[in-house]
């Protein structure tokens, strides 16, 4: 069948399912509507959590990522399982013994304050929208590729079909549906990922895959690739580093603690029935999402050795090694009309030629062999898991079903985060502060109306993405990572900690991130507005703005503690609701206040 | 057999648990990794698996590791939930 039928096949099929598991669980009471009602076991929450967490940056970006910048990727690997380690063993267990719905009703509760509350709301709602405009991206490059439009289509389209779904199913539906779209998605990544390693290595396990030597030689697949890329100039795969050692260490530490501060992820453990299920899900969760994690290494670093030879077939620097233009592939046709790949024939000869021309030592070879600069003149890292099948040639209903996991992973994430999103605009603010008397009716409809507001704005940022979809999802880490994060660990593990200590550190960690961000990616993102250049000889300590979190965070302990040492101490009553958050003996069921 | 003794006993194995994770993530895979990729598992050096595999399995394990002894803690100090 053809690729453009087959395509959408699995796209419409998998849509028509998610939408009637959403419509069959929908959410009747505001219960159901923020946890599902309390009722679901931990395998399936595990199930659902990995979903709702792997996004578009971990399904499209990610191996992307990995493909480009080789070792230097280990970050996000790294970063964005670890933090389930945090999760688990810090926060989760009490977090669910202290039983409410959302996280800004902890901090305010913990730290007796309405103003902590609204500050723990500002710092979400930072955090969740910068994430959904990095699945934006995502959703954009899936569907302009999928309808063969340009980028800014298919981002309007993603949005029309991020707004219909997200406001069908509260939590409970949304649970349901995470677990078919984490079953499709999962699926999705692995078989190419299989079929490729296969091709390549004659392993058919991915992750086993990478160790191995190539099907044809003695050659380990990995010192092929390393020979393949640095003969062209690039850095050499397996150690080339993401600025510097320091910046690694910051980077992945933003993006662990920033997985165990974000709201979406946190609510996950406010939908099982008992504590111990809490522990447990975060366990069932990372084994879920780390099949995903321990194939990305596999899919980037073959797609990169795909990438690289299909356009360099032969030695370096005979004329017949280049591919000629009429002859490229027909993904290369394909990539080309979206605008997220181009050509340029700068030598006027016809043929492709991809190299490294920053590197000035292979530039001066490059002269000589008549090539006036790097031809490849955008490639843009998101489309590489799209491509990868086509690259490869495997046949069309692995693509297809490639483009359905992509939208199943950022569907279900943006579908996560517009309800955390909701949930802290309607249950937080307008119930908790300004109109405690309002009606669960009312209360659904603003949370809705939330919803609605959020995915616009997100829409409008994700037409000027300040970075690659994987890049901004780490920006909206760290700011969960400076801000939330200490203020519900030391809730839980610092019995003296105060109000006054919990705002100033909360507000000082978000305020040092976001500037920090802001003076090299521009105001708000907007291009032209940075104070100081995106460049790293401007970084602190050689930091990027998106491994700046932890900073943040270490900024924000030290002003809590210092400012809680100077204040009085909290009250004998808070004193005591954290001992028995504690203890797990006693957790009921979530209560409304 | 109290209840700071529980929330103690929780601190120690949280604490053990915290020094492994560091070390398979920042430890092997970032600060001595090169010292490490002198060792090779088949076509990489060992702190690049750790960088990319090893680390992620380590974080497996030990989440059930902490699962499995907290709730042997809480029937020791006989503060687990009602079954």
């Amino acid at each position: 069948m053809e690729l453009t039928t087959l395509t959408y096949l699995f796209v419409g099929a998998t849509f028509a399912l998610y939408i009637g598991i959403a419509i069959w669980a929908r959410a009747s009471t505001t219960s159901e509507f923020y946890v599902a009602g309390k009722g679901i076991n931990p395998v399936a929450n595990g199930m659902a959590t990995a979903a709702d967490w792997m996004s578009a940056a971990s399904f499209i970006s990610m191996a992307g990522l990995i493909a480009f910048n080789g070792y230097g990727a280990s970050v996000f690997l790294m970063g964005w399982t670890g933090g389930y380690v945090l999760l688990a063993l810090l926060l989760a267990p009490y977090l669910r013994k202290f039983g409410k719905f959302t996280v800004p009703e902890f901090i305010g509760e913990r730290y007796y304050s309405r103003t902590a509350r609204i500050v723990a709301v500002i710092c979400l709602i930072l955090a969740s929208i910068t994430y959904v405009i990095g699945q934006m991206k995502g959703i954009g490059v899936a569907f302009s590729r999928f309808l063969e439009t340009d980028y800014d289509t298919g981002l309007y389209i993603g949005m029309a079909i991020v707004f219909m779904y997200s406001v069908l199913g509260g939590m409970k539906g949304i649970t349901y549906t995470q677990i078919a779209q984490y079953c499709v998605l999962i699926f999705a990544y692995t078989v190419p990922a299989v079929f490729i390693s296969l091709n390549i290595t004659g392993n058919p396990i991915p992750q086993l895959g990478i160790l191995s030597t190539m099907a044809e030689g003695n050659t380990y697949m990995m010192d092929k690739l390393n020979l393949v890329v640095s003969e062209l100039g690039f850095n050499e795969y397996t150690t080339q580093v993401l600025g510097s050692k320091l910046n690694m260490f910051a980077y992945t530490l933003t993006l662990m603690i920033g997985t165990a501060g974000l709201p979406h992820v946190i609510i996950r453990f406010f939908t099982v029935p008992k504590v111990k299920d809490a522990r447990a899900t975060a366990g069932w969760a990372l084994i879920f999402i780390a099949i995903l994690y321990t194939t990305a290494p596999a899919v980037g670093s073959m797609a990169r050795l795909n990438l690289m030879n299909t356009i360099q077939l032969g030695p370096v620097g005979e004329v017949t090694s280049n591919i000629k233009y009429e002859n490229r592939p027909q993904w290369f046709k394909n990539w080309e009309q979206t605008g997220l790949l181009k050509f340029e024939d700068k030598n006027g000869d016809g043929r492709i030629q991809y190299y490294n021309e920053k590197n000035k030592d292979f530039a001066v070879k490059a002269d000589s062999f008549g090539w006036k600069g790097n031809e490849m003149v955008k490639v843009d890292r998101d489309i590489m898991v799209l491509a990868n099948p086509e690259i490869a040639n495997l046949p069309n209903w692995v693509i297809a079903l490639v483009v359905a996991g992509g939208l199943a992973a950022a569907l279900s994430t943006a579908a996560g985060l517009l309800l955390a999103i909701a949930s802290s605009i309607s249950h937080d603010l307008l119930k908790g502060i300004f109109k405690p008397d309002i009606s669960e009716k009312e209360e659904l409809m603003a949370g809705r109306v939330a919803m609605a507001g959020a995915i616009a704005m997100a829409g409008y940022f994700g037409l000027h993405p300040p970075d690659f979809a994987a890049g901004t999802v780490a920006i909206a880490f760290g700011l969960a990572a400076s801000s939330i994060f200490p203020a519900l660990m030391m809730g839980i593990f610092n019995k003296n900690m105060n109000r006054a200590g919990a705002v100033a550190g909360m507000v000082t960690g978000i305020s040092i991130t976001m500037l920090y961000v802001f003076q090299h990616k521009g105001i708000m993102f907007i291009p032209g507005t940075s104070f100081l250049g995106d460049m790293s000889p401007n970084w602190f300590f050689g930091i990027s703005p998106n491994a700046f979190g932890c900073i943040g965070a270490l900024a924000n302990f030290a002003v809590a503690i210092g400012v809680s040492k100077m204040t009085e101490a909290p009250p004998e009553h808070i004193q005591h609701l954290v001992e028995d958050i504690r203890i797990p003996a006693g957790a009921g069921a979530a209560t409304e206040h | 057999m109290n209840k700071s003794d529980y929330w103690k006993e929780n601190l120690r194995l949280v604490t053990i648990l915290l020094l492994i994770w560091f070390a398979v993530s920042f430890l092997f895979g970032i600060i001595l990794v090169d010292t490490l990729n002198v060792i090779r598992i088949g076509g990489v050096g060992l702190g690049f698996w750790f960088a990319q595999q090893g680390s992620i399995y380590t974080f497996l394990v030990l989440i059930f590791v902490y699962t499995k002894k907290m709730n042997a803690l809480d029937r020791k100090y006989n503060v687990h939930e009602d079954d």
